[in-house]
């Protein structure tokens, strides 16, 4: 027999969802900057309002540069179908708002963005969904976290700022027992590194902003569903299952039995949120996406690199990165994350607050700002930035320390970053 | 909804709409280890114009009860039994792939309760090679992957989804991953096993339809030249680069067919 012929990962990131422009014969997918799109008849703009034809109405809900991005990231990560959104935040407010209402609940592991952990502890409640953050290596937590009106199960592929390796496949099997969708958070580590569905994973939405987009010069977001999850028989989201008068009674895992959840996020998640992607950001993660399994290896490769530097120096306390034998999840993230860790990590300087801000200011290359996945090389200091709301208990859970620095490692040459580190860790040192 | 046929559960897609006596209706039968969702778009549009309609699930297959059937005639019988089960005389079936068998099997032998037929992506005889239908045996996920391989033409194959946000590829291996263990062995049984078709199709009086995909691997147009030699009454429209899977590759092409095909109140002759 004939062996299945897969399309490999690195041709999809250049060819999924695109093809050359049957008008124009442009090779590079035209940027579509138009708000709307004409019907050539009533009949035809009644059947695209009604589902009745596929098709492109108004650019909030879809744009067909949009839409070449949507089936790409759907290829790669494995999925039937994706929604570009605003940024990394829409996306899961995105995902959250299509499936849960007042009285929901979320099991959330706590080493998050702290973007994600302000939508879920602080925004959320206002809107009656509460969150239980739990510690994402304990599946005891996890387990005992649940309770009757818990509709999701959330984490990150790689924990922020910590690197906790998400068990993807144990929690996804945790919630699959109790009828709910695991959503995966994989900015970190894009499909290059680690494909959630493959996992179990039934959700997982990036911030394109990072590595996928990665060079700094955009702010957008992807929710990918799996296709997996069978909400019919779940029972538990009526949003999916039961008629929605925002839309002709339509019942969404009626008209689809595998992407009930993208019908919805788009009819009513868009329609009504609107936080859409503008055509020429789809463009410019596209772009990104084209060389991603090139920037993705030499980010690993530079990091290794870096990762040993630092961790074999003396003015450097610990070094938090899953490829060190010393990390909690050393075993599963060579059974997750064969090809590596990511790029984003967490190290500790032996110095007070003040060294650890002698440091910053004291490198050249690394770039001081709130931003992770760029081609550039990037540094911040949790405690006082991404994660300055969150309390010091809080903080201490999810391993931030006043001298934690997160470093974000670029593209450059590997010698040059590491001797930016030494100069700066050397003028650190020195200060009394 | 929901009928009774034979004892068992059937789940019919109907667009939402109530029965309504005075009007057609339409009967979409879905291929090999799909569902009904396979005719979301198509279905709900004739729902929605006009038409009684009800995309099936087979026995055995998506939220439908009982056994898939391994012969095509079994699954026309077993569609005559759905027609008695909702009281409706004459139906127009649309049928793809296997679908497209049985609908051609029962309008063959059962003139009376199919007033036309729309065969998508029909092939007489439909070859399936001993390994894939051993694969199909063993419940092995590379029959899911080679047929995958085959019903997209190599354009589609990289997507172009007219659905936005659709990745076709995943959305029908998700799909045929849902299946019951074995649907997959009896579907591929009853197309190989389907010896009469041209017979059957030198026996329709009813008006037919056939749509076929200009790259179609897994139902190579060459595959339709008898039947459509045998049929009396029929129209081919051949969809220029789609493969086998029609309804995804091209929702809107496939559309404009049935429309001008099917028979409505207000155009009961067309």
């Amino acid at each position: 027999m004939s062996k299945p012929k897969s399309t490999h990962f690195d041709t999809l990131t250049l060819h999924a969802g695109a093809a050359p422009d049957t008008a124009t014969g442009a090779r590079a997918t035209p940027i579509y900057q138009t708000a709307s799109f004409v019907f050539p008849d009533c009949d035809y703009a009644a059947a695209l309002f009604n589902m009745e034809r596929a098709g492109h109405i108004y650019s909030r809900i879809s744009n067909p540069t949009c839409a070449v991005l949507e089936e790409r990231i759907s290829a790669l990560e494995g999925g039937v179908g994706a929604i570009a959104v605003a940024s990394g935040q829409a996306a899961l407010h995105l995902a959250i708002a299509t499936i849960l209402g007042a009285g929901s609940h979320i099991v959330a592991s706590r080493s998050l963005y702290g973007g994600s952990h302000n939508l879920l502890d602080f925004t959320l409640p206002r809107f009656g969904i509460q969150t239980t953050f739990v510690d994402p290596r304990d599946l005891d937590q996890w387990r005992l976290a649940i309770r009757p009106e818990t509709r999701l199960l959330f984490g990150e592929t790689l924990g922020n700022p910590g690197l906790e390796v998400l068990d993807i496949p144990r929690v996804a099997a945790l919630a699959h027992e109790h009828e709910l969708p695991l959503l995966v958070d994989s900015t970190f580590t894009t499909p290059y590194l680690l494909r959630p569905f493959d996992h179990g994973a039934d959700l997982v939405y990036h911030s394109a902003t990072k590595f996928l987009s990665g060079h700094g010069v955009v702010i957008g977001g992807l929710l990918v569903d799996g296709g997996r999850f069978d909400w019919q028989r779940s029972g538990k989201f009526p949003t999916l299952t039961e008629p929605y008068s925002g839309f002709h009674d339509m019942v969404f895992s009626d008209e689809s039995t595998t992407a009930a959840f993208l019908l919805r996020a788009r009819r009513e998640g868009i329609r009504d949120f609107g936080a859409c992607m503008a055509p020429m950001t789809a463009f410019q993660i596209l772009q990104g996406i084209e060389t991603l399994p090139l920037r993705m290896q030499r980010h690993v490769d530079n990091t290794r690199k870096v990762v040993a530097f630092l961790a074999a120096h003396k003015f450097v306390a610990s070094v938090g990165y899953p490829e060190l034998a010393g990390h909690p999840d050393h075993e599963l993230a060579q059974t997750l994350l064969p090809r590596g860790c990511g790029a984003v990590f967490s190290f500790a300087i032996r110095g007070n607050r003040d060294q650890g801000r002698r440091f910053i200011e004291s490198l050249r290359i690394f770039s001081h700002l709130a931003n992770v996945g760029d081609a550039k090389s990037l540094v911040i200091h949790p405690a006082s930035t991404t994660h300055f709301r969150v309390s010091a208990k809080n903080l201490a859970a999810a391993g931030i320390a006043e001298g934690t620095i997160r470093l974000s490692v670029g593209l450059e040459n590997a010698d040059d970053l590491i001797e930016d580190l030494s100069r700066a860790l050397y003028a650190s040192s020195k200060l009394s | 909804m929901l009928v009774e046929v034979n004892g068992c559960p059937v789940y019919a897609y109907t667009g939402g709409r109530a029965f309504d006596a005075t009007q057609p209706s339409i009967v979409f039968v879905h291929g090999a280890c799909n569902d009904h969702s396979v005719w979301a778009l198509q279905s709900r549009y004739f729902a929605h114009h006009g038409r009684n309609v009800f995309a099936i699930d087979l026995a055995g297959h998506g939220r439908s009860g009982g056994n898939a059937r391994a012969s095509v005639s079994e699954i026309a019988d077993w569609l005559e039994s759905l027609l008695d089960a909702l009281a409706i005389e004459r139906v127009a079936l649309i049928g793809h792939s296997l679908g497209a068998l049985a609908a051609l099997d029962m309008a063959a032998r059962k003139p009376d309760r199919v007033s036309r037929i729309a065969l998508l992506g029909p092939s007489s005889p439909m070859p399936v090679a001993d390994a894939l239908l051993d694969a199909a045996r063993r419940n092995d996920h590379a029959a899911f992957d080679l047929i995958n391989d085959w019903s997209f033409s190599a354009a589609h194959q990289l997507g172009g989804s007219e659905q936005p946000g659709i990745w076709m590829r995943g959305n029908a291996l998700r799909l045929m991953e849902r299946s019951q263990p074995g649907a997959l062995y009896k579907d591929l049984l009853a197309c190989r096993g389907y010896a009469d078709g041209v017979s059957a199709a030198g026996s329709v009086r009813c008006p037919a339809l056939l749509i076929l995909g200009q790259r179609d691997l897994m139902a190579p147009r060459a595959n339709a030249t008898l039947l459509i030699e045998a049929l009396v009454d029929k129209r081919v429209v051949t969809l220029a680069g789609c493969g086998h899977s029609l309804m995804a590759e091209a929702p809107g092409a496939v559309l404009d067919a049935l429309r001008v095909f099917l028979p409505s109140i207000d155009n009961p002759g067309t």
